[in-house]
């Protein structure tokens, strides 16, 4: 006689605990893609780059003045941003809504830096295919802050609102995890534009 | 009050209460509301599926009217103006607006069906993704009608893409088109991922998954990677034309090659997305008319994983001739025939299968059997110009074009109808008409071949693809009339398809559950489907949940009337990633207006680009943002927040 398997699990979770529900990977698709689109983006530097003739990139040695503070801040904001979620964790409103609007405050001043940045260059979008990629890069870049910051300030009014708890918070996660990700990609973008001419590319 | 973190979910069998409690939560209201708010992915699935099917007809006049400026050599039917927005636009709508889309369509109908779950995992994902789709195919379209389509072919190379050779809107409508169309195959992609690992009934391991998952899965994961690509080669191209950019411009020290590269990064993957989830269809479909599982299950899924991860690396054999190095040709070439190993495994399994079973011959069978002829013939075809001499001699002639239609019509359009055949009667309670379906079949068939077979001919004679007219040269004259008569006479048989599925609709033969006696999830329900599809969660225990008991063997049975009842809301489960263990109680999200919202602000913002007007962009984006909130504002129902809380 064979038996008939009936699947009846006790205890199962009711939607998303945690990080634990399909948000969670609705998050990664997304970021998978646009690490994907980034990705594209570079390859169009290195190929062009790789291709074009001597003294392609404007900036033989890009200045780091300002740039290398400013990664740094936002490197420190997805910090921030970790701290106010470990705050949901703990129940700690207060110190949520802290790193929630001290991440949105740092990312708000890497916007304000890297505008100043576009307007110090000896160079518009339109000089060159490296100014083009410079700029076309970057500001890819700057949408994703902006969206990202968009992010943070809709997590920062639902925690006012009292809406989370150490169990039901997969959305302030994934937006954390999208904030993450901002900041992270553009250690690639810094690199490749900033660091790689001293190592002699496109130079 | 504390919502209950933890739940048994009750197991039982279905029973009229049941029922009647399963339907208010999972019905789509009637009328306008319903139409714009649903999230029923059959709805959704069906939508997709007529829509393609108006793309194909749409393609397939602007292809007959090719065919008459082609019919002999010196005509002047078309201008040559309009012959290059023609083909281009045959091309961006067969590739782009059908071929992609009607396997979404059949997938998104089949998939939760096939998995024994009672939607998608991202069900208004699901909705945006056709709004945007028919938005984009719109937008699109705009153009066309306008005399704005696209002119270039739908590859659309630069130099003649940019502004200096092309000054009017044609390239703009067809590069903002498609950086919209691409967020549709994304949303849609990242869906259909989710789903396949997350939404399993309980005891649908990996390896015990229809080979159409398989399919639409491995598409889906390189559409997810590869989009970007070609969005951001249209993006730039949109930038150099409109904003003074020098992408690839080389007076700007731009890169014309980085177009084909982006271009082709994103469109030999894309080759393979349009026709694995079509593959899988046939593996699917015809054994059931073999009367025997198919052959070599598990080959077949590994085939269908390792024919996209060669996918990835063979792009540069679209670009043989642009003059790059000899070594990096050389691995190109090697990549594009080792990709043949998979592809024979495949095929050698539907043979198989075949030899092996006892064919019912339906025009199901007919369409997916002729598929593996006419994938051969394309195959052989593909390897030819896999090899960097060859194609240097075959580039840019009519082979090419024989060649990717072979591909197209032969392992996307068959397979495509043959679907219709299999699947109709679950999507509507009716059979389509076989008679019918054998003129049907024939007259495709021969009318194909009789096109497109000579073509191989003509190129190899050397008429070059994409000209309006030619001399009467080498007896190409004679060949293209061939061509014409059989893409009218194909023409017919496509058109005898559509009169048999609205024939059908309302005088069609009543299925049943299982007409063609069949062994998987998706026959186990009514036909059509209630809205909630299962309505108690089946426990699977093997590949052919309805064969079990005459395979043999002493495996354990699959439960399909008694399972989990999951009645207490808008609810299925959700499992384990391999194994598909239950981890979860998934909340699923009542119909709603913000994806159709959302599209619509899109549209605006595309519109705004299109024509420079800042505030329709301001306004669309403001829409778009404003859905986005309402969208993603955590409920209480879906048990996102605490109910306590705010």
């Amino acid at each position: 006689m064979v038996e008939t398997v009936i699947c009846a699990p006790v205890n199962l979770p009711v939607g998303p605990i945690r990080r634990h529900g399909i948000g969670w990977w609705g998050a990664g698709t997304l970021i998978a893609s646009e690490g994907a689109l980034f990705a594209y983006l570079l390859f169009a530097y290195f190929y062009t780059g790789a291709t074009a003739p001597a003294g392609w990139v404007l900036e033989p040695s890009p200045p780091l003045k300002l740039a290398l503070p400013n990664t740094v801040l936002l490197l420190l904001s997805s910090v921030a941003a970790w701290w106010g979620e470990q705050g949901i964790l703990k129940r700690e409103r207060a110190r949520a809504l802290l790193g929630f609007g001290a991440a949105f405050l740092m990312g708000a001043a890497f916007i304000s830096i890297q505008l100043m940045e576009w307007h110090a260059k000896a160079f518009g979008i339109g000089t060159s295919s490296y100014a083009s990629l410079y700029f076309v890069t970057t500001g890819f870049h700057l949408a994703h802050v902006v969206v990202g910051l968009l992010v943070l300030l809709a997590i920062f009014g639902w925690t006012a609102l009292d809406y989370f708890s150490p169990q039901r918070r997969l959305v302030v996660s994934a937006g954390v995890l999208y904030w993450h990700f901002v900041d992270a990609v553009w250690l690639f973008v810094f690199t490749t534009y900033y660091l790689t001419p001293y190592l002699g590319f496109g130079r | 009050m504390m919502q209950p973190e933890l739940r048994t979910p009750t197991v039982g069998i279905d029973s009229v209460e049941h029922a009647a409690r399963l339907l208010p939560l999972w019905e789509t209201a009637p009328g306008w509301k319903g139409f714009f708010t649903t999230v029923d992915h059959k709805q959704i699935g069906i939508r997709y599926i007529v829509t393609a099917f108006v793309f194909l007809a749409l393609g397939g006049v602007e292809a007959l009217l090719m065919r008459v400026q082609l019919a002999g050599p010196n005509l002047s039917v078309l201008t040559p103006e309009q012959y290059n927005q023609l083909f281009s636009t045959h091309g961006m709508t067969m590739i782009f607006l059908y071929a992609s889309p009607i396997l979404s369509g059949f997938s998104n109908y089949l998939w939760p069906l096939l998995l024994g779950s009672r939607d998608m995992a991202f069900p208004r994902l699901n909705a945006l993704g056709y709004w945007i789709y028919l938005a984009s195919g719109l937008f699109l379209y705009a153009g066309f009608v306008t005399g704005n389509g696209p002119n270039d072919g739908w590859f659309n190379y630069v130099p003649y893409a940019t502004r200096d050779f092309n000054p009017g809107l044609n390239e703009d409508f067809y590069a903002l088109g498609m950086v919209f169309l691409g967020i549709s195959v994304t949303v849609g992609a990242a869906n259909f991922i989710v789903t396949a690992f997350r939404t399993r009934a309980p005891g649908m391991s990996l390896n015990r998954v229809p080979i159409l998952v398989w399919g639409t899965l491995t598409a889906s994961v390189a559409n997810l990677i590869v989009v970007p690509a070609v969005s951001l080669a249209f993006f730039l191209l949109w930038m150099d034309r409109q904003f003074g950019t020098h992408f690839f411009d080389p007076a700007g020290g731009g890169q014309p090659m980085l177009w084909q590269h982006l271009f082709w990064i994103f469109g030999h993957p894309w080759v393979y997305a349009i026709v694995l989830p079509a593959m899988g269809m046939v593996s699917d479909g015809l054994p059931v008319f073999c009367r025997r599982p198919l052959v070599g299950y598990s080959l077949v899924a590994l085939s269908t994983v390792a024919t996209m991860i060669f996918g990835f690396g063979v792009w540069v054999h679209h670009m043989f001739a642009t003059g790059l190095p000899g070594l990096g040709l050389a691995f190109f070439s090697a990549a594009s025939i080792a990709i043949v190993l998979p592809s024979a495994v495949v095929v050698f399994a539907w043979i198989a299968t075949i030899r092996l079973g006892r064919p019912v011959i339906t025009t199901a069978f007919l369409f997916f059997a002729s598929m593996i002829l006419l994938f051969v013939i394309g195959g052989v075809s593909g390897f030819m110009t896999a090899s960097v001499p060859v194609d240097l001699q075959l580039t840019d002639t009519y082979f090419v074009v024989a060649h990717l239609h072979y591909v197209l019509i032969g392992i996307n359009v068959f397979p495509v109808v043959g679907a219709a055949y299999f699947w109709f009667p679950k999507m509507t309670g009716r059979l389509l008409d076989e008679k019918l379906g054998r003129w049907n079949f024939w007259t495709m068939f021969i009318g194909f071949n009789l096109a497109f077979l000579p073509m191989h001919l003509t190129g190899l004679l050397g008429m070059p693809r994409r000209v309006y007219t030619y001399a009467d040269y080498g007896g190409w004259g004679t060949l293209n009339m061939i061509t014409s008569v059989g893409s009218f006479v194909f023409a017919v048989g496509v058109l005898l398809f559509f009169v048999n599925v609205i024939r059908s609709l309302k005088r069609g033969a009543l299925a049943g559950k299982n007409p063609w006696d069949a062994p998987t999830l998706e026959w186990s329900t009514p036909s059509p489907p209630p809205p909630y599809n299962f309505a108690v969660i089946p426990t699977v225990a093997s590949r052919h949940p309805l064969w079990e008991g005459r395979l043999g063997g002493d495996g354990a049975l699959s439960s399909l009337d008694r399972g989990m009842m999951l009645d207490h809301g808008k609810e299925t489960v959700g499992t384990s990633a391999l194994d598909a263990v239950p981890d979860m109680v998934l909340e699923m999200p009542a119909d709603s207006i913000a994806p159709f919202m959302l599209a619509l602000g899109l549209s605006g913002l595309f519109v705004g680009l299109l024509l420079k007007s800042w505030t329709s962009v301001g306004i669309g984006g403001a829409i778009a943002a404003l859905a986005i909130l309402v969208w993603l504002w955590p409920s209480t129902e879906l048990r996102e927040r605490e109910p306590a809380h705010g």
